[in-house]
């Protein structure tokens, strides 16, 4: 007996049938329409329609301000993400997040309803403080916010006070606050602002010497597998660091027959008073460590270091050169060796991905990794959409392009989104997609060859504990771009002599 | 009234895990956590249901929007649906909820697509109803086969005081076409029960008597209400009604065009499957036209065979002949699934957290394969739902209502079901802790689960699930050493 679930059962006669009954009652399109329109979308006539619009945006690659919030209050001990406003958000931030890590995500909303956007958030904000402590006894709660306490004005600061005064949390709690409404930024100013946050409340006596220590900053990266890579880079190395948000262990907690909603692991809030006192603060990524960054500068009077996102060897060189500069040690042995494995698997494997022409979508210090890596393989970016890029990215991005004759054909698009990307991939089509797990649309509109790589990764397992980051994390993602190429070879070359057994 | 000595037990287990809350959420969680009397002898077993959730105490509760956007008007094909306000609703709610549908994506259907007005401060600042107008003709132009569009309103436009109903009256007269305005922000209500309900509300507003296409119709012209098609689930119900020689005029929303809301009223018949979020169109109908309707359960073999007769009995003797000759032709292959998969799972005990309809009515489905529902509980359920719970379950049985993830814990640690079934935000919790557990709301993107297809992957995927070997291999931390240590010595 064959269990038919719903990948086979819909195509059996019965169904087809059924569909062709139903239509009677759609009122639908002709099919002579669908198809005329259809091949319309994909015209340069409606690429330029599609290219006017200025109100709508459709399917965009971002997500808002409190989930970036999240991410970074997940990446300290014991550290309860608290969100003030509206339920449903804190529903959908930890939904998303657990169907892209597979891992489950405490937070706690302050539930606010009607009455809240009549009176103020206060009420939620000191029962909501008093209950998280009471139940799940946590070491720092994380305050961030969403829209609705954005428009109607809650005072933060104020509200913590008055909880604090009023005995509902403990007064030398730790709790950090940041103002994330979803419109303004994206996850990555969300996630920028609550760190910001978290340091400024824990930064502790400032020594007269350094202690010789390193931060790093990871920065909103949808990969545990980075985070872990980073570390034991730096430790490769034989440098002191700490890590400020270390959720990799957070995000990635073993089986063990227990739950716990705070997983071993997480950077310890007593080492975060120390980093005051670090020769510096190095974050992996740009767009996610602006106002972090400032921060770090200004009240820490600390060297900042942003980027680069360290994906490829070039940037990865240049990341650990600016480490090698900061700390005075030098690039290890063992990375050595790593950089040249990676080298070799690249010098293996260009012919299968010189020249193709690339389309990316993705965050900003992704997508220009992606670029420098691509560029290093020999392969021509084409089309490269950032939903939440900046000029400044913008900027950045084509100096790169510029550096090297294979970024001669592309073209940077900021605050664009896929349905753009569309009808760039149709009237200019491409090799190879690059992108989230929502490029898989792409995918399959346009038949063009799709290697998932970014946030989210919905649909295929475990992406996130790999890195993609580092001379290993550059074997890695060569390993998938490569292949990713040759099973669509083989899948063309079913039928004819050029089904090779040696690739 | 003197109460069972379950019924006692199970409140001792209530009072243990309510007690660590602080006294005004315990006093007030105490009213919604009761151990079950079928009878509904024991008045003070009744839980309170459909009030705000707790701030700070982790809520599995979404929000209106989620209720409108995300339940019942997302579904909805051929409209583009406008997640109005800014990025984040509607990229969480994005094609999570897999209303299955068929038609060409970005042309004449739009499901799985993400519509945003992207509101930046700007938009807060002065208000986003220009805006609006602008995106209107924006899909007009580059979604000519949308048959309407629907504005899904977020928190905030209900707090600047946009007018959106103005906005789509002009617009609706201008393109010809239904532009729907829908206040499901956020902040309304307690859950995505009222968003339900205001859903409702904008389709009898705004699509009845507005978009309705020419039908033929007949004495056997039946809708389905209430049915999302997830994974599949309108499509294999749709396929035993018309077996039936029933003909169904709408599919409300799983697959649904603006036709189909719109002509229901032109049938004979409402069978309604979710409750909770398609009630008020229903009664709607039944008052203004005299519709009746009709719940129904398509879970599992027994209460598809009930629903198939209680149905049936309505209509004249040929569908009740149709109707016996289908069970007559299922009952063998179900009863060769029951054969297949009741030996594996016989005995073995449910504890269910969901919405507002699966807690009571999958449980016959779990009867169907020999298993017993031990605690259940509702997301957004009201009265409603709950007496009807009750005398589906067993004595001393958990009532849950607006469960917290600690208070499920709790009672999977005291009452050790062999399953359970709930939401994405609560599956991982239950893998770390080695207790199977299947997501109720997708189906664990598996499916159908409805209809006698659907009982098939439906047994499957519990059995899997229960008796997998991969639980057997976890172990805690330092318990190797220990065993180690211990064969040493």
């Amino acid at each position: 007996m064959q269990t038919k679930d719903h990948n086979t059962l819909f195509s059996e006669p019965e169904y087809v049938e059924q569909f062709e009954r139903k239509k009677e009652f759609e009122n639908g399109s002709s099919p002579e329409e669908i198809a005329r329109v259809s091949a319309w979308t994909q015209t340069q006539e409606y690429r330029e329609l599609n290219f006017a619009r200025e109100g709508i945006v459709i399917n965009p690659c971002k997500a808002c301000q409190p989930l970036g919030a999240v991410l970074a209050s997940l990446g300290f001990e014991k550290t309860l993400p608290f969100v003030q406003g509206s339920q449903g958000c804190t529903a959908y931030f930890r939904s998303y997040f657990s169907r892209h890590f597979k891992e489950p995500i405490a937070t706690v909303s302050s539930s606010m309803t009607e009455d809240a956007a009549v009176f103020g958030g206060l009420s939620n904000m000191i029962e909501g403080l008093e209950n998280a402590h009471a139940l799940y006894k946590p070491d720092m709660i994380a305050v961030s916010t969403t829209c609705m306490a954005e428009v109607i004005g809650d005072d933060l600061r104020a509200y913590i006070k008055t909880a604090k005064d009023k005995g509902v949390v403990p007064s030398d709690m730790p709790i950090p606050f940041s103002h994330t409404p979803s419109f303004a930024g994206s996850h990555l100013t969300g996630y920028d602002v609550m760190m910001k946050g978290i340091l400024g409340e824990l930064t502790g006596q400032k020594a007269e010497t350094s202690d010789g220590t390193l931060n790093i900053i990871p920065g909103f990266d949808g990969y545990s597998g980075n985070l872990r890579e980073i570390k034991r880079m730096l430790t490769s190395m034989g440098v002191d660091y700490r890590m400020l948000g270390d959720y990799s262990d957070v995000v990635d907690a073993p089986a063990t027959g227990e739950y716990d909603m705070y997983p071993a692991g997480g950077t310890k809030l007593s080492e975060v008073r120390q980093a005051v006192n670090a020769v510096g603060t190095v974050a992996l990524q740009r767009w996610s460590s602006v106002k972090t960054g400032e921060f770090i500068t200004k009240e820490w009077g600390q060297e900042f270091v942003a980027g680069p996102f360290p994906i490829g060897i070039t940037a990865t060189d240049g990341l650990l050169s600016e480490i090698t500069e900061l700390t005075g040690k030098p690039i290890s042995d063992e990375l050595e060796l790593e950089r040249g494995r990676a080298v070799d698997a690249m010098v293996d494997s260009h012919p299968y991905v010189h020249g193709k022409r690339v389309a990316l979508v993705g965050d900003p210090d992704v997508v220009l990794g992606l670029i420098s890596f691509l560029l290093e393989i020999g392969a021509r970016p084409v089309h490269v959409v950032v939903t939440n890029g900046d000029k400044k990215f913008k900027k950045a991005a084509e100096a790169l392009l510029a550096s090297s004759p294979f970024g001669a054909d592309a073209t940077v698009w900021i605050k664009k989104d896929m349905w753009h990307l569309r009808s760039l991939m149709f009237t200019e089509p491409v090799d190879l997609l690059l992108g989230p797990s929502n490029a898989k649309f792409l995918w399959r509109d346009t038949g063009t060859t799709f290697v998932r790589v970014g946030f989210p990764l919905f649909d295929r397992h475990h992406l996130h504990k790999r890195p993609i980051i580092g001379y290993n994390g550059a074997t890695n993602l060569l390993t998938d771009i490569v292949n990713t190429v040759l099973d669509e070879m083989d899948r063309a070359s079913m039928d004819s002599a050029s089904f090779d057994l040696v690739r | 009234m003197s109460t069972s000595s379950k019924i006692n037990q199970t409140q001792k287990l209530i009072d243990e895990v309510l007690s660590v809350y602080p006294e005004k959420t315990r006093v007030e969680r105490e009213l919604h956590v009761r151990p079950n009397d079928p009878t509904s002898d024991c008045s003070s077993c009744a839980v309170k249901s459909n009030v705000k959730s707790r701030p700070g105490v982790m809520t599995v509760r979404g929000c209106a929007y989620a209720g409108s956007k995300g339940v019942v008007w997302g579904p909805v094909k051929d409209m583009i649906h406008i997640s109005h306000g800014p990025v984040g609703c509607g990229a969480y709610s994005n094609w999570s909820r897999r209303n299955y549908y068929n038609g060409e994506t970005g042309v004449d259907s739009f499901g799985t697509m993400h519509f945003t007005s992207d509101f930046q401060e700007r938009d807060i600042v002065y208000g986003g109803d220009k805006k609006l107008g602008v995106i209107i003709d924006e899909l007009d132009g580059l979604f000519p086969l949308a048959k309407g569009v629907s504005i899904q309103s977020e928190c905030p436009v209900g707090l600047i005081g946009d007018d959106i109903e103005q906005v789509a009256k002009a617009k609706t007269t201008e393109h010809g076409k239904p532009i729907v305005p829908v206040r499901c922000e956020g902040f309304r209500g307690v859950s995505q029960s009222l968003g339900h309900h205001i859903a409702n509300d904008a389709i009898r507003d705004h699509v009845f008597e507005k978009a309705a296409t020419e039908i033929e119709t007949t004495p056997y012209d039946i809708t389905i209400i209430g049915d999302y098609n997830i994974g599949g689930d309108a499509w294999s119900s749709r396929k035993i009604l018309e077996a039936m020689g029933l003909r169904v005029i709408a599919q409300w929303t799983g697959d649904a065009t603006l036709a189909e809301l719109a002509n229901a009223p032109k049938a004979k018949l409402n069978l309604i499957h979710c409750y909770r979020s398609m009630n008020y169109i229903c009664r709607y109908m039944e008052e203004t036209w005299g519709i009746p309707w009709e719940e129904y359960n398509f879970f599992g073999p027994t209460k598809i065979y009930e629903s198939i007769r209680s149905i049936a009995a309505l209509f004249d003797d040929t569908i009740k002949a149709n109707a016996e000759a289908l069970i007559e032709k299922m009952k063998p292959e179900m009863d060769a699934i029951i054969a297949r998969y009741k030996p594996a799972l016989e005995g073995k005990t449910v504890m269910l957290y969901v919405g507002g309809l699966r807690p009571r009515h999958v449980i016959g489905a779990y009867e169907d394969l020999g298993m017993e529902v031990i605690a259940a509980g509702y997301e957004f359920g009201h009265n409603d739902e709950y007496k009807r719970t009750y005398p589906l379950l067993p004595e001393g049985a958990v009532i849950m209502d607006d469960a917290t993830p600690y208070e499920m814990e709790k009672f999977t640690r005291a009452l050790k079901p062999d399953l359970v079934g709930s939401g994405i935000k609560e599956k991982y919790a239950y893998h770390k802790m080695g207790v199977p557990f299947r997501q109720m709301h997708s189906w664990d993107y598996s499916g159908p689960y409805h209809g006698f297809d659907g009982f098939s992957v439906f047994a499957r995927d519990m059995d899997m699930t229960v008796n997998s070997p991969v639980w057997g291999l976890i172990r805690k931390p330092g318990a190797a050493s220990a065993a180690t240590a211990r064969a040493a010595s």
